[in-house]
């Protein structure tokens, strides 16, 4: 056996070794790119072990890489049924800032905001339960030196870096079939990324209240409805006031004035209004659902 | 040596690594620790022996810093468990209960991510890895999925895991609980090569021949409580007689037997459902005492005293129903 193991067994180096070996490399930067870290480090949130769970997850995707791709082309066969499909009935609608536009470009935004938000729902939903409650991943970490509240943003992080990939992927799609029509729609990409973390936050702190499988029909309840009715497919003007009102409350309508008004270039106080409450949405959801984990694993 | 205040010189007490004094755990009304006293010194085996729900589970949880005491003191490598419980989890190697390896990953990968959770870095991890799978006998497994392996080599895996970080104390919860016979001595001798490489081991366990083995200090619990502590040869010797005669007679015929054992040269007489047990210095004498009576058993055996026997002087009960 690992007599070396043993043998260099004394108690200052074994400290040392540990603290040392802290470094920052591969991956253990990355949420610090994506996310905005001075808050969340400010809000005792997260941790270079964030970083490791991320590493976990991209190394357990190595295996399994095709399921990765689904994810790209579920908003893309949207794209292509109802916003070019159904465009060819439908015409123009009244965009953003007053002018008519093409229906593809009005809905294309839309399905961006709409996958992030699967996207992040699903991972930090259906994955995290399945992590907690049977693969036993956050029992086996807690008795390492991660925190709770590690593990909460390393979920967060892997979902954002997922729906990272999605998003430029679809971004890209948007450009060649000249959808985009702003410089503004640089923006978009961190915009679903927002997105991205508004949900995975409140999905994560969702998940930590769910008992069994039977309960994912409420998220599914949930992110169905927002699909279908927060201004997707048609704008707001449709609803009369009490239902607009209802409408303007859901996350992924937040979420689609912010993108839709980056990739028109109708940009003004509604698109910061909505980075806000999206950004504080993700951030409280994280936080409660790095207190939750504590309490539920830390007995 | 060190020279206290007032140059005496005093002697340094052992290397004490753990100290739990009044340590309590409850969930609402039940007690599950009721208040243990224990220490443990760094390069010995400390084991807890009792009966499934004694608290020895518990009282594990709250060494690996995964469960806050509810009550009396708990000190590891001088630090407190829950203020300091990052800290004192990097020194710690845990193999829980209840398997926790990643299935989604192979066997190298599960001890690269682990290792990876300690912040080691990658090429000290490969190093490690490499004479960690030797010591368990996995190498071969090396790129497998962990799914396949036999409940043995899981729980190899597990100790394999739970070393990549080089910890100072190794915590053990029933490590061989759910494995058959053979895969259990494996892993035993894989544990006794460990303690003679002077690794400071904590385990729980419910096999009294898993104690005897392997635990140079023990404590026995029941009930949440303490109710002896010492080796394993201190424990038997205090608590129990050299020998043991193990009587069998005719089905539903021990409690009438027992009381025709009377005079026969014992210090206790316990009676079982299936046998009767006679704890004595000579179990051969008490034997021909027993036929001297014109009594025949179905069978006899003499046996020397185990730590089964001390856990029933203690509790009245078996260790293992």
């Amino acid at each position: 056996m690992p007599d070396r193991v043993m043998n260099e067994r004394a108690p200052q180096e074994t400290a040392g070794t540990v603290s040392s070996g802290r470094g920052p490399s591969g991956f253990g930067g990355l949420p610090l790119r994506i996310l905005p870290w001075p808050l969340l480090r400010g809000a005792g949130l997260g941790g270079r072990g964030s970083g490791r769970l991320i590493e976990r997850h991209a190394r357990v995707y190595r295996h399994t890489w095709g399921v990765l791709i689904s994810g790209f082309f579920e908003p893309l066969f949207y794209l292509l049924s109802i916003g070019i499909g159904i465009g060819h009935l439908v015409g123009t609608v009244t965009g953003p800032d007053g002018r008519p536009i093409g229906f593809a470009s009005f809905v294309a935004p839309a399905l961006l905001a709409t996958s992030a938000m699967n996207g992040a729902v699903m991972d930090s939903t259906f994955n995290v339960f399945f992590r907690m409650k049977y693969a036993k991943l956050y029992d086996s970490a807690l008795a390492t030196p991660m925190r709770p509240d590690e593990i909460a943003l390393g979920e967060v992080g892997w979902a954002l870096i997922r729906g990272g990939l999605y998003a430029v992927a679809f971004m890209v799609v948007m450009l060649a079939m000249g959808l985009v029509h702003s410089v503004w729609a640089i923006a978009a990409v961190p915009a679903a990324l927002l997105i991205g973390f508004a949900f995975a936050g409140a999905g994560m702190a969702a998940t930590t209240y769910m008992k069994s499988w039977q309960h994912f029909e409420f998220v599914t309840l949930a992110t169905l409805p927002m699909f279908l009715f927060s201004t997707t497919f048609y704008p707001l003007s449709v609803y009369p006031r009490a239902v607009q009102i209802i409408v303007e409350c859901t996350p992924l309508y937040q979420g689609v004035v912010l993108v839709r008004g980056l990739t028109l270039g109708a940009v003004g106080s509604a698109q910061l209004l909505a980075a806000v409450y999206l950004g504080v949405l993700g951030a409280s959801g994280l936080w409660l659902a790095g207190r939750r984990i504590m309490a539920l694993m830390l007995k | 040596m060190s020279e206290a205040p007032g140059n005496v010189t005093v002697v340094a007490a052992p290397d004490i690594l753990i100290r739990a004094k009044g340590l309590t755990k409850t969930f609402g009304d039940f007690t599950a620790v009721a208040g243990i006293d224990f220490e443990l010194t760094r390069g010995e085996v400390f084991g807890f022996l009792g009966p499934n729900g004694a608290g020895k589970s518990s009282t594990m949880r709250m060494i690996g810093c995964v469960s806050p005491p509810s009550g009396g003191e708990l000190s590891i490598f001088g630090l407190d468990p829950v203020r300091d419980g990052q800290a004192i989890r990097a020194r710690l190697g845990v193999v829980p209960q209840e398997d926790t390896l990643d299935v989604e990953l192979t066997v190298r990968e599960n001890l690269l991510i682990y290792g990876r959770y300690f912040g080691l870095r990658r090429d000290v991890i490969r190093e490690r890895t490499a004479r960690l799978l030797e010591f368990v006998q996995l190498t071969e497994r090396a790129d497998d999925e962990v799914e396949p392996l036999s409940g043995g080599m899981k729980r190899r895996l597990t100790i394999a895991r739970s070393l990549i970080s080089d910890p100072e104390v190794l915590l053990l919860d029933e490590p061989t609980t759910g494995l058959d016979p053979q895969a259990r001595h494996v892993v035993w001798d894989r544990l006794y090569r460990l303690k003679q490489q002077g690794v400071t081991l904590v385990l729980t366990t419910h096999y009294m021949d898993e104690a005897e083995q392997l635990c140079d200090r023990l404590v026995v619990m029941d009930g949440g409580k303490i109710a002896a502590e010492g080796s394993p040869r201190e424990l038997i010797d205090r608590y129990s007689t050299a020998e043991v005669l193990e009587l069998r007679f005719g089905l539903d015929e021990h409690e009438k037997m027992a009381g025709k054992l009377e005079g026969v040269p014992a210090e206790r007489i316990e009676v079982l459902a299936d046998r009767i047990l006679l704890y004595t210095a000579d179990g051969d004498a008490a034997l021909g005492a027993v036929r001297a009576r014109g009594l025949e058993p179905v069978t006899s055996l003499v046996r020397r005293s185990t730590l089964e026997d001390v856990f029933l002087r203690l509790t009245g009960r078996r260790l293992e129903d």
